[in-house]
């Protein structure tokens, strides 16, 4: 089923990034920013799925730690390794667009440190299930809730506390032509984080079988 | 080995962050402390130095570059990952069969 899901999906997810970039020209210039404000149009949705990914990682994780199943493990890997890539994407567009809009490519302030904060908390995850050796899933599994509860932090810190980042108001008072290139990009990179799933979570499910192969030759 | 190679190009992307940032802040606060200077002449944008010109398409493009290396890239990786552990898989149940 969902071997048979996967071409559909990326197939219509390359066709709407091939579409996204006449979207995002035709879509108004914003008055201040002017052309460098259209890095939002893939900066937002790649902040979102991060995390959407945060999400599930932290649904999968902890279903795994209470109930013990090993497929809500192998789901949550799978989007603690797309929240890391998201996060990285969101991470490398942001300072490039607050290069030409600040001034700076970096600001130390609540939205920017908390973010990256929650980035290197699904890095963490990740080196973690690497390198923590016997046991350690259940360690990623507790850092993953962590990461899953800073999510709506992050989300909010604009609206909270003093930031030069745009607020999340933004988004609802957008135009319609910059709305329409928006929600172009966020199907485009939904769909991209279905399919990235899928195939992910195929690995972790044939890496499972492969070593339950080598137990059963073992015994 | 490649989890392994992702990981030292995170820590690598961790380490050039925190260093642009670092430089950013200063800069950042150097030019709020700085009132701006009362203009007496315009000046083209061609005689600027290069630093101060910072037209906004090589970024933007540089930003959808990444993007989409990174999708690509991403993909690629659980495509290789994927074909490298089925083979593996065929392999060592062919093996268990031979048995």
């Amino acid at each position: 089923m969902t071997q048979r899901l996967f071409l559909p999906v990326i197939a219509v997810a390359m066709l709407l990034f091939a579409g996204a970039p006449v979207l995002i020209a035709w879509a108004p210039y914003e008055s201040t920013m002017g052309l460098v404000q259209k890095i939002f149009y893939f900066h937002v949705p790649s902040w979102v799925m991060m995390f959407l990914s945060a999400f599930v990682c932290g649904v999968g994780s902890a279903i795994y730690l209470f109930k013990g199943r090993a497929a809500a493990d192998r789901v949550a890997v799978a989007a603690a390794e797309l929240a890391v890539v998201f996060g990285l994407i969101g991470l490398v567009t942001g300072p490039l667009w607050a290069r030409k809009a600040w001034g700076v490519w970096w600001q130390w302030d609540a939205r920017l440190t908390m973010a990256l904060v929650l980035w290197m908390i699904f890095v963490a995850y990740l080196l973690l299930r690497e390198y923590g050796g016997p046991g350690s899933e259940k360690l990623a599994a507790g850092v993953a809730l962590f990461g899953m509860a800073n999510v709506p932090f992050v989300y909010w810190s604009v609206n909270v506390w003093r930031t030069i980042h745009p607020t999340t108001n933004v988004v609802p008072t957008l135009v319609p032509g910059m709305r329409g290139a928006l929600w172009w990009s966020l199907v485009a990179f939904l769909l991209l984080f279905t399919a990235a799933m899928m195939a992910r979570v195929r690995l972790e499910g044939q890496r499972a079988a492969l070593d339950q192969v080598y137990r059963d030759l073992d015994d | 080995m490649h989890m392994r190679r992702l990981m030292l190009i995170l820590t690598l992307a961790i380490v050039a962050t925190c260093v642009v940032a670092s430089g950013g802040d200063v800069q950042a606060a150097a030019s709020s402390a700085a009132q701006p200077a009362q203009q007496d002449e315009f000046v083209p944008i061609d005689e600027l130095p290069p630093g101060d010109r910072l037209p906004a398409a090589p970024l933007l493009v540089a930003a959808y570059a990444f993007a989409w290396l990174a999708v690509f890239g991403y993909l690629w990786s659980i495509w290789r990952r994927l074909a490298k552990v089925e083979q593996e898989l065929a392999d060592v149940a062919r093996r268990a069969a031979e048995r």
